[in-house]
C-alpha cells in the first residue's frame, strides 16, 4: 500500500504536510530535516526540487531554491541523499518540482530513481492534465506512485470532478487565488469555496495549502479538509535559524501542533 | 499551423499551473472569435492606420543593394508609433482585453520596448497598467522606464533570480495568478502558453500581409526570395514570416550570439538550446543538464531571452527556417553600416538581421526583405560608446 494512502487510512487527526526545499539552507540538510519533521509529528513531507523558474511558487520558496542551486543541489545529488532513507523512516515522501526538471532527467529514469529511494508521490504543478493522461500516467501508476493535482477557487466543478478521477493520494486544494506565502487569513470568499468543494463528496481527501502559517490557520484549514500543507512559513523559519536546522524544524512542527506556544518561535 | 492544443509539431502547448488555467482557458476559448468580429477588425485596423501609422513603407535600399549585389527591401517597422513592431500586438491585445471585460493590464519587458508599447495603449484606453521589468534592465534602460512612467504605468522591479527579462516574465505570471479575474496579461512575444504564441503571431502578421501587397506593386511578385528577421522570442520574425510559411521563400531567423556561441555569454537558442519548458511552452531553451534555465547574454536586451517561440523552434527543427547567429560586434558594425549607407539608425535587435548579410549567399537578381523591426534611439548610448572606442 502506498504510504500516503496508509496514513490517510490510519490517522484520524488533522494531517500535517510540510514542504521544504532540498539543499536549503545547506546542501546536506535533506536527511536531517526529513527525520526531524517525522520525529516531531509531520504526517507527509514534500521535498522541493529547487528550480530556477518556479512559476507557481512565491518569493520565499524561489529564494530558497536559488540558494539550494547555488549550494550545488541537483536531482542526482538529491536522489543520492535520499538513498536508504527508508531504513530510517516510513513517513510518506512527495517530490515537488517542475516538469522541465523531470523531462531533462528523463521521465522513466526519474520514476525509477524515485521508486528506488522510496518516494510515494509527485507534485508537478505545471503538468497539464491531458499531457499527464496521454504521456505519463501509465508509468506513474505502474510504479505505484501517486500524482497529486491542484485545484483553486477558479477551478470549475466539472474540472474538479475530472481531477478527482485522475488524482491519487489526495487533492491539493489551493486556498485562494494566490501564490504560496502571499496571504495571511482565511476570508469569507475562501469559506464559500471550501464549503462548495466539501459538498462535492470527492473520492480523494483534500489537503489545503497556500497561506497556512501557524497553529490557528492550520486548525481553521483542517475544519474543511483532512489536513493542510505548509511551505513558505517553514522556509522562513529555517532562514531565520540556519545554524540549528534540526531543533528549529522540531519546534516549528510543535508550534503548528500547538505543543509549544507560537511565541517560542524566533 | 498550430493545432487545437496549441502545438506546432512537438513544440508549444500550455504547461501552466492550475492557478492560471481559468485565465488561459478563457483566452483560448475566445481569442479567435473576438478577433474575427467585424467591429474588432474595424477598430483595430483604424487604430493601426491612424494611430500607429500603418501601413509601414517597404523601402528599396539602393545603396545597401549595391553593396551586397542583391535587391534589398526594408520593411520599415521602425516607423511605427513608439518606434518598433511591438505596438501591433499591444493594440490588438488591449482591444481583446476590453472585450473580455478586463480592467487592469500587466506586461513584462526587457529593453522596455514592449513595456512602452503596452503603457501607450493603456494610456490611450484609460486602463491601469503595471509593467514588470528586471532590476538590472531598469538600470540599463532608464529612458524607457521614464517613458513608461510618463505614460502613467507603474513599473515594478523584478528582483528575483537574475533580475532580467525571464524574471520579469515570472513576476508578471505571479501577478496574474494573484489577480485572476480582472487582469489581462499582454505578453510581448510569440512565447508563453497557448494561445499566446498564435495570438501574438496573428497580431504581428500584418507585417507580412502588407509586404505581399507592397512587393507585388514594386516588383511584380508578392513572394521575395529571402526574408530576414531577428529573433529573441520571435515576434517580429513571426509577423514577417506568417503569410510566407507555405511558400518557397527562404526564411532566415537571426539570433544573438552575444560574445560568441562558445563564449558562455550568448543567446543563440537554436544552437545552444535543448528541448524543455519555459514560461508555459515546450520549446528550445538554454538550460543546464539538470534543467535549470540559463541566463542568456546579448548586447541587445530585446534578444536576451533564454528561449525561442515554439513556432520558430518548429520551423528551425523541420528545416523550414534557417538560423544564423550574430555576435555583439557584428551587430554593432552592421548598425553603423546601415546608418552610413541608408541614413537609418536601426535598433540593436534589427542590426543583427543586417549583419547576417555578411553570412549568407544568394543570386544577384534575388529579392531580399529585411524586417527593420525597430529604430535605434533607445540604443544611442551604446552606439556613442562604440564611436568613442573606434
Amino acid at each position: 500500500m502506498n504510504r500516503i494512502d496508509k496514513i490517510i487510512h490510519d490517522k484520524s487527526r488533522e494531517l500535517l504536510n510540510i514542504y521544504f526545499t532540498a539543499g536549503y539552507p545547506h546542501l546536506d540538510d535533506t536527511r536531517d530535516i526529513i527525520l526531524a519533521l517525522d520525529r516531531a509529528g509531520t504526517d507527509i513531507i514534500e521535498i522541493g526540487m529547487p528550480y530556477s523558474d518556479p512559476m507557481a511558487d512565491g518569493p520565499t520558496i524561489q529564494e530558497s531554491g536559488t540558494a539550494a542551486i547555488t549550494n550545488g543541489m541537483t536531482l542526482e545529488t538529491l536522489f543520492g541523499q535520499l538513498d536508504k532513507i527508508r531504513e530510517e523512516t516510513q513517513v510518506p515522501l512527495l517530490l515537488m518540482g517542475y516538469l522541465n526538471q523531470v523531462m531533462q532527467y528523463g521521465l522513466e529514469a526519474f520514476v525509477a530513481s524515485g521508486k528506488r529511494v522510496g518516494i510515494d508521490g509527485l507534485i508537478i504543478p505545471d503538468l497539464p492534465m491531458d499531457i499527464y493522461e496521454e504521456e505519463i500516467k501509465d508509468i506513474i501508476t505502474e510504479a505505484g506512485l501517486h500524482m497529486i493535482f491542484l485545484i483553486t477557487p477558479q477551478t470549475s466543478s466539472e474540472r474538479i470532478r475530472k481531477i478527482d478521477q485522475l488524482a491519487g493520494g489526495f487533492i491539493y486544494m489551493v486556498s485562494s487565488a494566490s501564490i504560496t506565502g502571499a496571504r495571511q487569513e482565511i476570508t469569507p470568499a475562501q469559506l464559500d469555496y471550501f464549503y462548495r468543494v466539501n459538498d462535492m463528496d470527492l473520492k480523494n481527501p483534500r489537503l489545503i495549502g497556500f497561506g497556512i502559517s501557524n497553529h490557528q490557520t492550520f486548525q481553521q484549514a483542517c475544519e474543511f479538509a483532512r489536513g493542510a500543507i505548509i511551505g513558505s512559513a517553514f522556509i522562513k523559519h529555517l532562514a531565520a535559524n540556519k545554524d540549528r536546522v534540526v531543533s528549529a524544524t522540531e519546534e516549528f512542527v510543535h508550534s503548528i501542533r500547538n505543543e509549544v506556544s507560537d511565541k517560542a518561535l524566533s | 499551423m498550430v493545432n487545437d492544443k496549441g502545438f506546432y509539431g512537438t513544440f508549444g502547448g500550455a504547461f501552466i499551473p492550475e492557478m492560471l488555467f481559468a485565465n488561459v482557458e478563457e483566452l483560448k476559448d475566445r481569442y479567435l472569435d473576438i478577433m474575427s468580429e467585424p467591429s474588432f477588425q474595424e477598430e483595430m485596423n483604424q487604430l493601426l492606420h491612424d494611430y500607429v501609422g500603418r501601413p509601414t513603407p517597404l523601402y528599396f535600399a539602393k545603396r545597401l543593394s549595391q553593396k551586397y549585389d542583391a535587391n534589398i527591401y526594408l520593411k520599415r517597422e521602425d516607423l511605427n508609433h513608439t518606434g518598433a513592431h511591438k505596438i501591433n500586438n499591444t493594440i490588438g491585445q488591449i482591444l481583446l482585453a476590453q472585450r473580455l471585460g478586463k480592467k487592469r493590464i500587466i506586461a513584462e519587458t526587457g529593453a522596455g520596448q514592449h513595456g512602452v508599447a503596452t503603457a501607450t495603449v493603456c494610456a490611450l484606453m484609460g486602463i491601469e497598467c503595471v509593467v514588470y521589468m528586471g532590476e538590472i534592465d531598469i538600470e540599463r534602460q532608464a529612458p524607457n522606464v521614464s517613458r513608461m512612467k510618463m505614460l502613467g504605468a507603474t513599473v515594478v522591479p523584478a528582483t528575483s533570480g537574475s533580475k532580467t527579462l525571464k524574471d520579469a516574465t515570472n513576476e508578471a505570471i505571479r501577478d496574474w495568478i494573484n489577480n485572476p479575474v480582472d487582469t489581462h496579461y499582454i505578453i510581448g512575444s510569440v512565447v508563453g502558453p497557448h494561445p499566446y504564441p498564435d495570438m501574438v503571431a496573428r497580431f504581428q502578421a500584418v507585417i507580412s500581409e502588407e509586404m505581399k501587397a507592397q512587393l507585388l506593386e514594386q516588383t511584380g511578385n508578392e513572394d521575395p526570395d529571402i526574408i530576414v528577421a531577428c529573433v529573441g522570442g520571435g515576434s517580429n520574425a513571426a509577423g514577417a514570416f506568417y503569410h510566407y510559411l507555405d511558400t518557397n521563400t527562404r526564411l532566415v531567423a537571426v539570433e544573438a550570439a552575444g560574445l560568441g556561441i562558445d563564449s558562455g555569454e550568448s543567446a543563440a537558442t537554436s544552437v545552444l538550446g535543448t528541448k524543455g519548458i519555459i514560461h508555459g511552452s515546450r520549446t528550445l531553451l538554454m538550460q543546464t543538464p539538470d534543467g535549470q534555465i540559463i541566463e542568456p547574454y546579448s548586447i541587445s536586451a530585446g534578444l536576451d531571452y533564454p528561449g525561442i517561440g515554439p513556432l520558430h523552434a518548429h520551423l528551425i527543427d523541420t528545416g523550414r527556417a534557417e538560423a544564423i547567429s550574430i555576435t555583439d560586434d557584428e551587430a554593432l558594425d552592421a548598425a553603423f553600416m546601415l546608418t552610413r549607407l541608408e541614413g537609418i539608425i536601426p535598433a540593436l535587435e534589427s542590426a543583427h538581421a543586417f549583419a547576417s548579410l555578411e553570412k549568407m549567399s544568394w543570386q544577384s537578381d534575388d529579392v531580399i526583405v529585411i524586417n527593420l523591426s525597430g529604430r535605434g534611439d533607445k540604443d544611442l548610448s551604446t552606439y556613442i560608446k562604440r564611436m568613442e572606442e573606434k
